[in-house]
Protein backbone atom coordinates (compact mmCIF):
# COMPACT_ATOMS: atom_id res chain seq x y z
CA UNK A 1 0.00 0.00 0.00
CA UNK A 2 3.12 2.56 -0.88
CA UNK A 3 2.78 6.32 -2.63
CA UNK A 4 5.62 7.86 -3.99
CA UNK A 5 5.38 11.18 -3.21
CA UNK A 6 7.85 14.16 -3.64
CA UNK A 7 8.25 17.00 -0.99
CA UNK A 8 10.45 19.41 0.04
CA UNK A 9 12.46 18.52 3.58
CA UNK A 10 14.09 21.54 5.40
CA UNK A 11 15.10 22.66 1.99
CA UNK A 12 15.98 19.09 0.14
CA UNK A 13 14.16 17.38 -2.17
CA UNK A 14 13.05 13.75 -1.00
CA UNK A 15 10.96 11.08 -3.42
CA UNK A 16 10.03 8.84 -0.94
CA UNK A 17 7.84 5.61 -0.94
CA UNK A 18 5.26 6.12 1.98
CA UNK A 19 2.91 3.39 2.96
CA UNK A 20 -0.25 5.30 2.62
CA UNK A 21 -1.48 4.29 6.35
CA UNK A 22 1.58 6.06 8.31
CA UNK A 23 1.21 9.61 9.69
CA UNK A 24 3.54 12.30 8.43
CA UNK A 25 5.10 11.95 12.03
CA UNK A 26 5.78 8.25 11.89
CA UNK A 27 7.42 9.40 8.45
CA UNK A 28 9.66 11.42 9.72
CA UNK A 29 10.45 9.56 13.08
CA UNK A 30 10.19 6.14 11.66
CA UNK A 31 11.28 6.36 8.32
CA UNK A 32 13.43 9.54 8.03
CA UNK A 33 15.13 9.32 12.23
CA UNK A 34 14.64 12.90 12.08
CA UNK A 35 13.29 12.29 16.04
CA UNK A 36 13.40 16.37 16.93
CA UNK A 37 9.80 15.81 16.28
CA UNK A 38 7.91 14.53 19.59
CA UNK A 39 4.61 12.27 19.83
CA UNK A 40 2.73 13.56 22.53
CA UNK A 41 -1.50 12.90 23.35
CA UNK A 42 -1.49 11.92 18.98
CA UNK A 43 -4.94 13.07 18.69
CA UNK A 44 -3.67 16.66 17.91
CA UNK A 45 -4.15 18.53 20.63
CA UNK A 46 -0.40 19.13 22.56
CA UNK A 47 1.22 20.43 19.40
CA UNK A 48 4.15 18.14 20.23
CA UNK A 49 4.51 16.80 17.09
CA UNK A 50 4.19 20.37 15.10
CA UNK A 51 5.97 20.88 12.16
CA UNK A 52 5.54 23.54 9.21
CA UNK A 53 4.27 22.51 5.92
CA UNK A 54 4.00 25.48 3.20
CA UNK A 55 4.19 27.79 6.03
CA UNK A 56 1.34 26.95 8.13
CA UNK A 57 1.52 24.42 11.60
CA UNK A 58 0.32 21.36 11.51
CA UNK A 59 0.02 18.65 13.93
CA UNK A 60 1.77 15.64 12.20
CA UNK A 61 0.48 12.97 13.96
CA UNK A 62 -2.99 13.37 12.54
CA UNK A 63 -1.91 14.65 9.06
CA UNK A 64 -1.22 11.57 6.61
CA UNK A 65 2.51 10.75 5.11
CA UNK A 66 0.53 11.17 1.61
CA UNK A 67 -0.68 15.09 2.24
CA UNK A 68 3.26 15.96 2.14
CA UNK A 69 2.77 15.25 -1.77
CA UNK A 70 4.30 18.22 -3.53
CA UNK A 71 4.38 20.34 -0.53
CA UNK A 72 7.61 22.46 1.46
CA UNK A 73 8.16 21.10 5.50
CA UNK A 74 9.94 22.08 7.79
CA UNK A 75 10.90 20.22 10.90
CA UNK A 76 12.71 21.37 13.82
CA UNK A 77 16.25 19.77 12.53
CA UNK A 78 15.57 23.02 9.83
CA UNK A 79 15.99 25.44 11.56
CA UNK A 80 19.42 25.50 12.83
CA UNK A 81 22.35 26.54 10.21
CA UNK A 82 24.27 24.11 8.29
CA UNK A 83 27.67 24.84 10.38
CA UNK A 84 24.96 24.31 13.82
CA UNK A 85 25.02 27.39 14.89
CA UNK A 86 21.28 27.84 15.83
CA UNK A 87 18.35 29.87 15.03
CA UNK A 88 17.35 33.59 16.84
CA UNK A 89 14.75 31.74 18.02
CA UNK A 90 16.39 28.47 19.20
CA UNK A 91 18.53 30.88 20.51
CA UNK A 92 16.35 33.07 22.78
CA UNK A 93 14.99 29.93 24.24
CA UNK A 94 18.07 29.18 25.37
CA UNK A 95 18.98 32.27 26.35
CA UNK A 96 15.27 32.91 28.55
CA UNK A 97 15.65 29.14 30.62
CA UNK A 98 12.27 29.01 28.20
CA UNK A 99 13.47 25.10 28.05
CA UNK A 100 12.07 22.85 31.29
CA UNK A 101 11.61 19.16 30.38
CA UNK A 102 12.00 19.82 26.35
CA UNK A 103 9.63 18.21 25.00
CA UNK A 104 7.49 20.56 24.00
CA UNK A 105 10.26 22.48 22.81
CA UNK A 106 10.65 21.34 19.20
CA UNK A 107 6.53 22.36 18.35
CA UNK A 108 6.81 25.51 20.39
CA UNK A 109 10.08 26.48 18.42
CA UNK A 110 8.25 25.70 15.14
CA UNK A 111 4.90 27.55 15.79
CA UNK A 112 7.10 30.42 17.20
CA UNK A 113 9.49 30.61 14.27
CA UNK A 114 6.50 30.51 11.64
CA UNK A 115 4.97 32.73 13.56
CA UNK A 116 7.20 35.41 13.86
CA UNK A 117 7.40 35.43 9.86
CA UNK A 118 3.61 35.89 9.91
CA UNK A 119 3.88 38.64 12.06
CA UNK A 120 7.03 40.45 13.05
CA UNK A 121 5.54 42.24 15.12
CA UNK A 122 3.33 40.77 17.91
CA UNK A 123 2.09 41.64 21.02
CA UNK A 124 2.12 39.43 24.13
CA UNK A 125 -1.73 38.20 23.62
CA UNK A 126 -1.01 37.64 20.00
CA UNK A 127 1.93 35.55 21.16
CA UNK A 128 -0.04 33.53 23.27
CA UNK A 129 -2.65 32.84 21.18
CA UNK A 130 -0.01 32.02 18.45
CA UNK A 131 1.17 29.32 20.44
CA UNK A 132 -2.00 28.57 21.71
CA UNK A 133 -1.60 25.00 19.96
CA UNK A 134 1.24 23.84 21.83
CA UNK A 135 0.86 23.21 25.35
CA UNK A 136 3.97 23.00 27.99
CA UNK A 137 3.55 20.56 30.77
CA UNK A 138 6.24 21.63 32.96
CA UNK A 139 3.81 24.83 32.49
CA UNK A 140 6.68 27.31 31.13
CA UNK A 141 5.00 29.31 29.49
CA UNK A 142 6.05 33.08 30.46
CA UNK A 143 9.18 32.23 29.49
CA UNK A 144 8.28 30.71 26.33
CA UNK A 145 6.52 33.65 25.29
CA UNK A 146 9.44 36.00 26.30
CA UNK A 147 11.62 34.28 24.47
CA UNK A 148 9.16 35.09 21.40
CA UNK A 149 8.76 38.45 22.57
CA UNK A 150 12.67 39.00 22.57
CA UNK A 151 13.42 37.75 18.83
CA UNK A 152 10.39 40.33 18.02
CA UNK A 153 12.35 43.03 19.53
CA UNK A 154 15.78 42.05 18.59
CA UNK A 155 14.69 41.33 14.73
CA UNK A 156 13.33 45.41 15.08
CA UNK A 157 16.57 46.70 16.76
CA UNK A 158 18.43 44.92 13.92
CA UNK A 159 16.37 46.29 10.75
CA UNK A 160 15.71 49.78 12.58
CA UNK A 161 19.68 49.95 12.43
CA UNK A 162 20.12 48.29 9.21
CA UNK A 163 18.87 50.88 6.51
CA UNK A 164 20.24 53.68 8.11
CA UNK A 165 24.23 53.30 8.33
CA UNK A 166 25.57 50.48 6.29
CA UNK A 167 25.33 48.39 3.51
CA UNK A 168 25.56 44.90 3.44
CA UNK A 169 27.89 43.19 1.21
CA UNK A 170 27.63 39.25 0.37
CA UNK B 1 -0.30 3.50 11.51
CA UNK B 2 -3.92 3.92 10.55
CA UNK B 3 -5.86 0.79 9.99
CA UNK B 4 -7.06 1.90 6.56
CA UNK B 5 -6.79 -0.61 3.63
CA UNK B 6 -6.08 2.17 0.81
CA UNK B 7 -6.05 6.12 -0.06
CA UNK B 8 -7.28 7.76 -2.69
CA UNK B 9 -6.32 11.49 -4.19
CA UNK B 10 -9.49 12.28 -5.59
CA UNK B 11 -8.91 15.17 -8.23
CA UNK B 12 -12.85 15.61 -8.95
CA UNK B 13 -16.37 14.87 -7.62
CA UNK B 14 -16.95 12.76 -10.39
CA UNK B 15 -13.41 10.61 -8.91
CA UNK B 16 -15.55 10.61 -5.53
CA UNK B 17 -18.79 9.57 -6.99
CA UNK B 18 -17.13 6.46 -8.72
CA UNK B 19 -15.09 5.27 -5.89
CA UNK B 20 -18.21 5.25 -3.37
CA UNK B 21 -20.09 3.67 -5.92
CA UNK B 22 -17.51 0.55 -6.10
CA UNK B 23 -17.29 0.95 -2.57
CA UNK B 24 -19.87 2.88 0.00
CA UNK B 25 -18.22 2.34 2.76
CA UNK B 26 -15.01 4.33 1.62
CA UNK B 27 -14.58 7.28 3.84
CA UNK B 28 -14.39 10.78 2.64
CA UNK B 29 -11.44 12.40 4.40
CA UNK B 30 -10.64 16.50 4.06
CA UNK B 31 -8.51 17.99 6.79
CA UNK B 32 -8.33 14.95 8.29
CA UNK B 33 -8.90 16.68 12.56
CA UNK B 34 -11.71 14.69 13.35
CA UNK B 35 -12.04 11.08 10.56
CA UNK B 36 -8.40 10.56 12.08
CA UNK B 37 -8.72 11.18 15.65
CA UNK B 38 -12.07 8.64 15.18
CA UNK B 39 -9.52 6.41 13.50
CA UNK B 40 -7.35 6.05 16.06
CA UNK B 41 -9.80 5.97 18.56
CA UNK B 42 -11.09 3.31 16.47
CA UNK B 43 -14.64 4.18 16.06
CA UNK B 44 -16.84 2.12 14.03
CA UNK B 45 -17.06 2.68 10.32
CA UNK B 46 -13.44 4.59 10.66
CA UNK B 47 -11.55 1.77 10.45
CA UNK B 48 -10.59 -1.03 7.93
CA UNK B 49 -11.80 1.15 5.21
CA UNK B 50 -10.58 3.04 2.69
CA UNK B 51 -9.98 6.73 2.59
CA UNK B 52 -11.13 9.55 0.15
CA UNK B 53 -8.48 12.52 0.34
CA UNK B 54 -10.94 15.59 -1.33
CA UNK B 55 -8.93 18.81 -0.65
CA UNK B 56 -7.56 19.40 -3.87
CA UNK B 57 -10.74 19.24 -5.44
CA UNK B 58 -11.19 22.57 -7.01
CA UNK B 59 -15.08 23.30 -7.23
CA UNK B 60 -15.06 22.67 -3.10
CA UNK B 61 -12.30 26.19 -2.76
CA UNK B 62 -12.62 29.68 -2.05
CA UNK B 63 -14.71 32.08 -0.84
CA UNK B 64 -16.79 34.63 -3.70
CA UNK B 65 -19.70 36.52 -3.74
CA UNK B 66 -22.16 36.00 -6.63
CA UNK B 67 -23.83 38.99 -8.33
CA UNK B 68 -27.14 39.22 -6.25
CA UNK B 69 -24.53 39.16 -3.09
CA UNK B 70 -25.25 35.26 -1.91
CA UNK B 71 -21.81 34.42 -0.41
CA UNK B 72 -20.48 31.29 -0.99
CA UNK B 73 -18.11 29.08 1.00
CA UNK B 74 -16.15 26.39 -0.21
CA UNK B 75 -16.74 23.33 2.27
CA UNK B 76 -13.04 23.13 1.84
CA UNK B 77 -12.06 26.52 3.37
CA UNK B 78 -10.05 26.21 6.35
CA UNK B 79 -11.16 27.94 9.31
CA UNK B 80 -7.72 29.59 9.01
CA UNK B 81 -9.11 31.03 5.49
CA UNK B 82 -12.89 32.33 6.73
CA UNK B 83 -11.28 33.79 9.47
CA UNK B 84 -9.30 36.06 7.75
CA UNK B 85 -11.41 36.26 4.25
CA UNK B 86 -11.99 39.89 3.45
CA UNK B 87 -15.65 38.87 2.19
CA UNK B 88 -16.34 37.01 5.26
CA UNK B 89 -14.95 40.25 7.44
CA UNK B 90 -16.75 42.52 5.75
CA UNK B 91 -20.54 40.91 5.35
CA UNK B 92 -20.50 38.25 7.47
CA UNK B 93 -17.82 38.76 10.44
CA UNK B 94 -19.78 36.20 13.01
CA UNK B 95 -18.52 33.47 10.98
CA UNK B 96 -14.66 34.28 11.24
CA UNK B 97 -14.75 35.42 14.61
CA UNK B 98 -16.65 31.51 15.74
CA UNK B 99 -14.08 29.95 13.19
CA UNK B 100 -11.36 31.49 14.90
CA UNK B 101 -12.09 29.85 18.30
CA UNK B 102 -12.11 26.07 17.23
CA UNK B 103 -9.10 24.21 19.09
CA UNK B 104 -5.98 25.95 18.29
CA UNK B 105 -3.92 27.22 15.31
CA UNK B 106 -2.56 23.71 14.02
CA UNK B 107 -5.93 22.64 13.81
CA UNK B 108 -7.58 25.51 11.99
CA UNK B 109 -4.76 25.45 9.48
CA UNK B 110 -6.05 21.95 8.41
CA UNK B 111 -9.46 21.61 9.60
CA UNK B 112 -12.20 22.77 6.93
CA UNK B 113 -16.05 24.67 7.73
CA UNK B 114 -17.26 21.42 5.15
CA UNK B 115 -16.02 19.10 7.67
CA UNK B 116 -17.15 20.81 10.71
CA UNK B 117 -20.75 20.90 9.08
CA UNK B 118 -20.69 17.49 8.16
CA UNK B 119 -19.00 16.06 11.42
CA UNK B 120 -22.80 16.19 12.84
CA UNK B 121 -21.50 18.16 16.46
CA UNK B 122 -23.65 20.00 18.23
CA UNK B 123 -20.45 21.95 19.44
CA UNK B 124 -19.19 22.68 16.10
CA UNK B 125 -18.00 26.09 16.34
CA UNK B 126 -19.15 27.36 13.05
CA UNK B 127 -22.11 26.14 13.37
CA UNK B 128 -24.44 28.19 15.34
CA UNK B 129 -23.57 31.31 13.65
CA UNK B 130 -24.17 28.95 10.04
CA UNK B 131 -27.87 28.37 11.41
CA UNK B 132 -28.52 31.85 12.44
CA UNK B 133 -26.97 33.40 8.79
CA UNK B 134 -29.86 30.41 7.07
CA UNK B 135 -26.90 29.02 5.24
CA UNK B 136 -27.97 26.79 2.69
CA UNK B 137 -25.57 23.42 1.86
CA UNK B 138 -25.02 22.64 -1.93
CA UNK B 139 -24.94 19.06 -1.80
CA UNK B 140 -23.42 16.98 -5.31
CA UNK B 141 -23.76 13.43 -5.74
CA UNK B 142 -23.64 11.44 -9.00
CA UNK B 143 -27.69 12.25 -9.33
CA UNK B 144 -27.15 16.15 -9.62
CA UNK B 145 -26.71 18.72 -7.04
CA UNK B 146 -29.33 19.62 -3.67
CA UNK B 147 -29.91 22.73 -1.60
CA UNK B 148 -30.18 21.60 1.59
CA UNK B 149 -31.29 24.41 4.63
CA UNK B 150 -28.82 23.41 7.63
CA UNK B 151 -31.36 22.98 9.47
CA UNK B 152 -32.71 20.24 8.13
CA UNK B 153 -29.15 18.68 7.86
CA UNK B 154 -28.52 17.79 11.48
CA UNK B 155 -30.67 14.80 12.40
CA UNK B 156 -29.17 14.10 15.72
CA UNK B 157 -26.04 13.42 17.26
CA UNK B 158 -23.07 13.14 15.09
CA UNK B 159 -25.68 12.32 12.47
CA UNK B 160 -26.39 14.49 9.60
CA UNK B 161 -28.40 13.64 6.02
CA UNK B 162 -25.74 13.26 4.07
CA UNK B 163 -26.06 9.77 2.23
CA UNK B 164 -22.86 7.89 0.69
CA UNK B 165 -21.77 9.57 -2.33
CA UNK B 166 -23.05 12.67 -1.45
CA UNK B 167 -21.09 15.39 -1.01
CA UNK B 168 -20.98 18.83 0.77
CA UNK B 169 -19.38 21.39 -1.95
CA UNK B 170 -20.30 24.92 -0.74
CA UNK B 171 -22.10 26.86 2.20
CA UNK B 172 -24.02 29.81 0.65
CA UNK B 173 -25.71 33.03 2.78
CA UNK B 174 -28.16 34.55 0.89
CA UNK B 175 -27.70 38.64 0.92
CA UNK B 176 -31.37 39.46 3.03
CA UNK B 177 -29.68 37.07 5.84
CA UNK B 178 -26.68 39.35 6.13
CA UNK B 179 -27.51 42.77 5.23
CA UNK B 180 -27.88 44.99 8.57
CA UNK B 181 -27.36 42.74 10.87
CA UNK B 182 -24.86 42.60 13.33
CA UNK B 183 -23.94 39.39 15.29
CA UNK B 184 -21.87 38.11 18.37
CA UNK B 185 -20.66 34.21 19.25
CA UNK B 186 -19.72 33.41 22.53
CA UNK B 187 -17.85 29.62 23.21
CA UNK B 188 -18.70 29.23 26.89
CA UNK B 189 -15.67 27.09 27.71
CA UNK B 190 -12.89 26.06 30.59
CA UNK B 191 -10.24 27.16 28.50
CA UNK B 192 -9.51 29.77 25.60
CA UNK B 193 -8.17 27.56 23.27
CA UNK B 194 -8.15 23.72 22.30
CA UNK B 195 -11.42 22.92 24.32
CA UNK B 196 -14.53 22.09 23.16
CA UNK B 197 -17.64 24.37 23.91
CA UNK B 198 -19.74 23.79 27.63
CA UNK B 199 -22.21 25.82 25.77
CA UNK B 200 -22.23 28.20 22.42
CA UNK B 201 -24.59 30.70 21.40
CA UNK B 202 -24.97 32.77 18.36
CA UNK B 203 -26.80 35.53 18.10
CA UNK B 204 -27.84 37.92 14.66
CA UNK B 205 -30.04 41.01 15.30
CA UNK B 206 -31.48 43.50 13.34
CA UNK B 207 -33.28 47.07 14.52
CA UNK B 208 -35.76 49.14 13.46
CA UNK B 209 -35.20 52.67 12.75
CA UNK B 210 -37.18 53.57 16.02
CA UNK B 211 -34.23 51.26 17.55
CA UNK B 212 -36.79 48.07 18.37
CA UNK B 213 -35.57 44.68 17.43
CA UNK B 214 -36.77 44.40 13.60
CA UNK B 215 -35.25 40.48 13.56
CA UNK B 216 -33.42 38.41 15.94
CA UNK B 217 -32.03 35.02 15.58
CA UNK B 218 -30.32 32.63 18.25
CA UNK B 219 -28.91 29.56 17.74
CA UNK B 220 -27.38 27.42 20.76
CA UNK B 221 -24.65 24.59 20.36
CA UNK B 222 -24.28 21.75 23.08
CA UNK B 223 -27.95 22.84 24.07
CA UNK B 224 -29.58 19.94 22.30
CA UNK B 225 -27.92 17.09 20.82
CA UNK B 226 -28.11 19.58 17.40
CA UNK B 227 -27.55 22.86 16.99
CA UNK B 228 -30.77 24.43 18.04
CA UNK B 229 -32.80 28.07 17.27
CA UNK B 230 -35.29 29.23 19.54
CA UNK B 231 -38.29 30.19 17.94
CA UNK B 232 -40.22 31.52 20.68
CA UNK B 233 -37.33 33.93 21.86
CA UNK B 234 -37.36 35.13 17.67
CA UNK B 235 -41.09 35.60 17.82
CA UNK B 236 -41.23 37.45 20.97
CA UNK B 237 -38.50 39.51 20.24
CA UNK B 238 -39.74 40.89 17.07
CA UNK B 239 -40.81 45.17 18.00
CA UNK B 240 -39.49 45.01 20.99
CA UNK B 241 -37.31 47.67 22.64
CA UNK B 242 -33.89 46.11 24.06
CA UNK B 243 -34.39 46.82 27.82
CA UNK B 244 -33.33 44.43 30.93
CA UNK B 245 -37.17 43.30 30.69
CA UNK B 246 -36.88 42.30 27.38
CA UNK B 247 -33.73 40.32 27.52
CA UNK B 248 -35.01 38.59 30.94
CA UNK B 249 -38.21 37.32 28.75
CA UNK B 250 -35.44 36.43 26.06
CA UNK B 251 -33.59 34.16 28.35
CA UNK B 252 -36.74 32.36 29.43
CA UNK B 253 -37.89 31.46 25.94
CA UNK B 254 -34.61 30.46 25.45
CA UNK B 255 -34.69 27.89 28.39
CA UNK B 256 -38.04 26.45 27.17
CA UNK B 257 -36.87 25.75 23.58
CA UNK B 258 -33.54 24.71 24.61
CA UNK B 259 -33.12 20.52 25.85
CA UNK B 260 -29.99 20.51 27.97
CA UNK B 261 -27.53 17.59 29.29
CA UNK B 262 -25.33 16.93 32.20
CA UNK B 263 -21.98 16.03 31.20
CA UNK B 264 -18.72 15.81 32.62
CA UNK B 265 -18.20 19.32 30.68
CA UNK B 266 -21.06 20.83 32.80
CA UNK B 267 -23.97 20.43 34.75
CA UNK B 268 -27.44 20.68 33.53
CA UNK B 269 -27.98 23.43 36.16
CA UNK B 270 -25.14 25.59 34.75
CA UNK B 271 -25.86 24.84 30.97
CA UNK B 272 -29.69 25.88 31.78
CA UNK B 273 -28.30 29.06 34.10
CA UNK B 274 -26.22 30.05 30.71
CA UNK B 275 -28.69 29.71 28.24
CA UNK B 276 -31.02 32.11 29.97
CA UNK B 277 -28.06 34.80 30.01
CA UNK B 278 -25.85 34.43 27.35
CA UNK B 279 -27.71 35.90 24.63
CA UNK B 280 -28.09 39.14 26.14
CA UNK B 281 -24.93 39.49 26.54
CA UNK B 282 -24.56 38.40 22.70
CA UNK B 283 -27.17 41.26 21.80
CA UNK B 284 -25.67 43.86 23.78
CA UNK B 285 -22.18 42.83 22.41
CA UNK B 286 -22.86 42.83 19.00
CA UNK B 287 -24.88 46.05 19.14
CA UNK B 288 -21.84 48.10 21.21
CA UNK B 289 -19.58 46.73 18.08
CA UNK B 290 -21.19 49.42 16.03
CA UNK B 291 -20.65 52.07 18.42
Amino acid sequence: MNQTIEFTLNGETRHYSVDVRQSLLELLRDELALTGTKEGCGVGECGACTVIVDGETVDSCIYLAVWADGKTLTTVEGLAAEDGSLSDVQTAYVQDGAVQCGFCIPGMVLSSTQFLEDNPTPTRPEIKRALSGNMCRCTGYQKIVDAVADVAEKRQENADIAPVNFTRHA
Amino acid sequence: MYDITGYHEADSLATIFKIIKADPKAKVIAGGTDVLVKARERKQDFIATQLIGITRIPEMQGITMAEDGTLSIGALSTFKQVEKDPLVQQYIPMLGEAVSLVGGPQTRHVGTIGGNICNGATSADSAPTLFTYNATLEIHSEAGVKNVPIADFYKGAGWVDLEPGEILVRIKIAKADYEGYLGHYTKFAQRQALDIANLSCATLIKMAPDQTIADLRICFGVAAPTPIRMPQAEAFAKGQAINDATLKTIGKYCLADTNTRNSWRASKEYRDHLVQIIPARNILAALKEVQ
